[in-house]
């Protein structure tokens, strides 16, 4: 088997392992999504924290920032006291993984908000909670959009290593193809993560334009 | 309408903004707050609708306290104009005049008309800019939408922290003519923070100047120029002297107080030899108590020097005078009308004090406005 062109090799793996790969597709995609969508519900609830007691941005920030720099690998080793083996650990540690650019983002884009704006918005009469869903969000939301476009392409990636847990997921093939020297069987598993991440990245993008207020745009 | 009662604001670290201030204002007035940076000017404003509470004292509105207010509500009821303006981007025109009156809850059918006729009042066509966005406008068309916004739901009280001072000078004159107009037909309570002077006297019905937190001087513009009450305020307005607007400035600032007279039982030799040499062309009479009595001209005396024995044969009543209380607008426009081209300057009994001529009041004129040239320059 090893003798043959990895192309024939891929051909040949995908034959005899389409169901399965479609069944890692779609736990991938589950990882990616279960993994974000806490994310995005924390990561924006932080980033509006943050910017209303001004006291928590550095342990926030820094906090998700540290969570960052811990290499994904033993960001999932640390999970498994916590959580065991399996898809509920590979999805916190993604979580945790996803937290930063979107608490950032977040932080960002309301803070860039013009303060003139906001002095306005608050002379008018409005109230905080009006000023933060009529003016600061709205305004925020092209930033915020960017921050869970950044998360969810890097969560893609991360996801092929939740195989190592236990998890499942296209990662599966990967490691697979490893141990086995099978090249074409890493690409198994690798052209479905890699065109996962492309068509979330387009379909983020556009989500992003569409959301941007049309005053922002003229 | 509006009282500051011994109001303060003092900072936790003891710093205080604003320092006991106490003041009126009568409904429909234009109240102009000036004073250098740091002055307390803008916090002063910007307690009224409690962007800036105060720590001490008490601020009525109608005879209510403000602090019995819920903030918003107090926000809602008073008009807010800004000097970056802080239009919301992503709303269009009609949305952010709309803004208001939505808080208050009026239904489309009542805002739609009312953004329309808002519009209108600050000069711009619904037509064309009721749906377009805050960043299609020109600063000026944006702080006419700022106006219009403040008006939105018809307060009696609006606020204006230096709203024009951003616009290009030209765009600011305009504007400033559009709110004094505006106001003439809307009869608000407006209470405008400059720290303009020229500003100041071309806006306030008064002005109050403002100094470490405390008010030096609260009045109209003319008392406050004729009698400042504090040498910093007499130095704030000082250096502007007004003169762009000649309506304020005194008239015995422009006169020249050596005035050339003579006795009328003068002779027409030494009349003569009294014109000669202080190159003039007409003489005022006087009587020994300097009263006016008349004026012969230089031309009359050269040419009967030989059938007269003293210039009072010759001399002419004169019509056109000016008490020394006149402003120098009253000269300019009197200054036509007079025969001898020029103007005596008496005070309440008749004594001259000093004379305006045609060459006196360009010079004035024309030195003051390069004084304020060189200003501008200058900053």
């Amino acid at each position: 088997m090893n003798n043959l062109s990895i192309w024939q090799q891929l051909t040949e793996q995908s034959q005899m392992r389409w169901r399965e790969v479609l069944e890692a597709t779609s736990v991938h995609i589950q990882l990616v999504f279960f993994s974000m969508l806490i994310a995005i519900i924390l990561g924006v609830f932080l980033g509006i924290l943050v910017t209303r007691v001004p006291k928590l941005t550095t342990l926030v920030l820094g906090g998700t920032g540290v969570m960052q720099t811990i290499p994904s690998l033993a960001l999932l080793g640390f999970m498994i006291p916590i959580f065991g083996i399996g898809v509920k650990t590979a999805i916190a540690a993604l979580f945790l993984y996803s937290l930063l650019p979107i608490a950032r983002n977040t932080y960002a884009g309301i803070s860039d908000v013009d303060p003139a704006t906001r002095e306005a918005a608050k002379g008018m009469g409005m109230t905080s909670m009006q000023i933060l869903f009529k003016v600061e969000l709205p305004l925020a939301i092209p930033v915020i959009m960017a921050g869970i476009r950044t998360a969810a392409v890097i969560n893609v990636g991360n996801a092929t290593l939740a195989a190592f847990i236990g998890a499942g997921g296209l990662g599966d093939f990967i490691f697979l193809g490893i141990t086995r020297g099978i090249d074409g069987l890493i690409l198994l598993g690798a052209i479905p993560a890699a065109l996962l991440a492309i068509i979330l990245e387009v379909f983020f993008s556009s989500v992003e334009r569409w959301t941007t207020p049309k005053g922002l745009k003229v | 309408m509006l009282k500051f009662e011994n109001v303060s604001k003092v900072y936790d670290d003891g710093f205080k903004a604003v320092d006991s201030v106490s003041f009126e204002i009568p409904k429909g007035e234009l109240l102009v707050l000036i004073g250098p940076s740091g002055s307390g000017k803008s916090t002063t404003m910007k307690m009224i609708n409690r962007m800036q509470p105060h720590t001490s004292g008490k601020i009525s509105i109608n005879g209510k306290d403000n602090k019995s207010y819920v903030a918003s509500d107090l926000r809602r009821s008073i008009g807010y104009v800004i000097q970056q303006i802080g239009l919301f981007p992503h709303y269009t025109i009609e949305k952010n005049i709309s803004i208001v009156p939505e808080l208050n809850g009026w239904g489309p059918e009542k805002i739609k008309p009312r953004v329309n006729e808002l519009l209108e009042l600050v000069g711009l066509d619904p037509k064309i800019y009721a749906n377009r966005y805050p960043k299609e406008l020109s600063g000026g068309q944006q702080q006419r939408v700022g106006i219009a916004r403040a008006l939105a739901s018809d307060p009696e009280i609006i606020l204006m922290d230096e709203p024009f001072s951003a616009l290009d000078p030209l765009t600011r004159e305009q504007l400033q003519g559009e709110l004094i107009s505006l106001q003439k037909k809307l009869n608000k309570t407006i209470i405008f923070v400059t720290h303009d002077m020229d500003e100041a006297l071309k806006m306030g019905d008064r002005i109050a100047i403002m100094k470490d937190g405390k008010l030096l001087q609260l009045d109209t513009p003319e008392k406050l120029l004729h009698e400042p009450a504090h040498g910093f305020v007499e130095e704030f307005i000082g250096k502007h002297r007004i003169i762009q607007n000649p309506e304020l400035m005194p008239v015995i600032d422009i006169m020249s107080e050596s005035v050339v007279t003579s006795l009328p039982q003068s002779s027409p030799e030494k009349a003569i030899s009294l014109i000669r040499q202080r190159k003039i062309t007409d003489l005022i009479i006087v009587d020994e108590s300097k009263n006016l009595l008349g004026i012969v001209s230089a031309y009359d005396v050269i040419k009967k020097v030989n059938n007269i024995r003293t210039i009072e044969e010759l001399m002419q009543p004169i019509s056109h005078i000016l008490q020394d209380t006149a402003s120098a607008k009253d000269a300019i426009i009197m200054m036509d009308e007079s025969p001898f081209g020029l103007i005596p300057i008496v005070d309440e009994k008749n004594k001259v004090v000093g004379l305006v001529t045609r060459g006196s009041l360009l010079s004035a004129l024309s030195s003051q406005w390069t004084d304020t040239e060189t200003e501008v320059v200058a900053i």
